[in-house]
């Protein structure tokens, strides 16, 4: 097995680019978690949901997620439009992070600039038609 | 190797999971059809909420230690000692979660 992605280039190009929204979008991610969890404990998780529920909703605040819980009216505190625009930023930094990075994956084995811009092409239309998915969800719950 | 092998794998459970997640919610509560009721009941059960939260976890704490690393050079002196630390904070944060999530099933039935 050998690389072939090709050596990086000097200055601030795509692949800087994406080696940075990596690093910058998994560090987000571990802050809009912190805020998931605080958020939590302060609507009443300790006495209200089970640790499954809790980290469901951590890793991501939806109304859907904590429904099988404890808690009496889903719409008071855990069902608003901050937690709306708190899952967009995670769907946005995960969706893209996580797309970039099964470029990076299938890159390391593919050698054709060809199917290079076929994958590429590919992956763009699945990261956009999961974004515009996510938000439909968000919005309807 | 290990520490890189992992990382992959855990992505690419977690964007695998993600992606079909989403279409099954989507299709289930937008849509309103059963086609991913299958996919809901495998992703509920205990089994799979322990692996993918291995996965979620691992990713998570091995990204840290790649980004610090990175953003700080210095750093990369102690590199030996950061995969210990990050098992340390792994392994009881995992293995306090993964404790409760089994207590919970079996009392709840």
């Amino acid at each position: 097995m050998h690389s072939s992605r090709p050596a990086p280039q000097s200055g601030f190009n795509f692949e800087y680019f994406m080696w940075l929204f990596t690093r910058v979008s998994g560090m987000a991610l571990f802050l809009l978690a912190l805020i998931g969890i605080v958020g939590a404990f302060w609507m009443g998780a300790r006495t209200q949901i089970d640790v499954g529920a809790l980290l469901r909703w951590t890793f991501f605040p939806n109304p859907f997620h904590v429904v099988n819980s404890n808690i009496p009216d889903v719409t008071i505190g855990w069902a608003t439009a901050y937690w709306q625009i708190m899952q967009m930023m995670i769907i946005f930094f995960g969706v893209t992070h996580g797309i970039n990075g099964v470029r990076m994956v299938i890159e390391d084995y593919l050698e054709s600039p060809r199917k290079r811009l076929l994958s590429r092409s590919l992956l763009f239309l699945f990261w956009l038609f999961l974004m515009i998915v996510c938000v439909y969800v968000i919005l309807y719950s | 190797m290990l520490a890189w092998i992992l990382h992959r794998i855990s992505g690419l459970g977690i964007i695998i999971f993600v992606s079909i997640h989403v279409l099954a919610g989507f299709s289930t509560h937008v849509v309103g059809t059963d086609w991913g009721d299958p996919v809901n009941r495998v992703y509920e059960s205990l089994p799979f909420q322990i692996f993918i939260f291995f996965c979620v976890l691992y990713h998570a704490l091995n990204g840290m230690r790649i980004a610090i690393l990175d953003f700080w050079p210095r750093l990369l002196e102690h590199q030996r000692m950061a995969i210990w630390l990050q098992w340390a904070i792994f392994v009881p944060i995992y293995g306090l979660s993964v404790f409760l999530m089994i207590r919970s099933a079996l009392t709840s039935g």
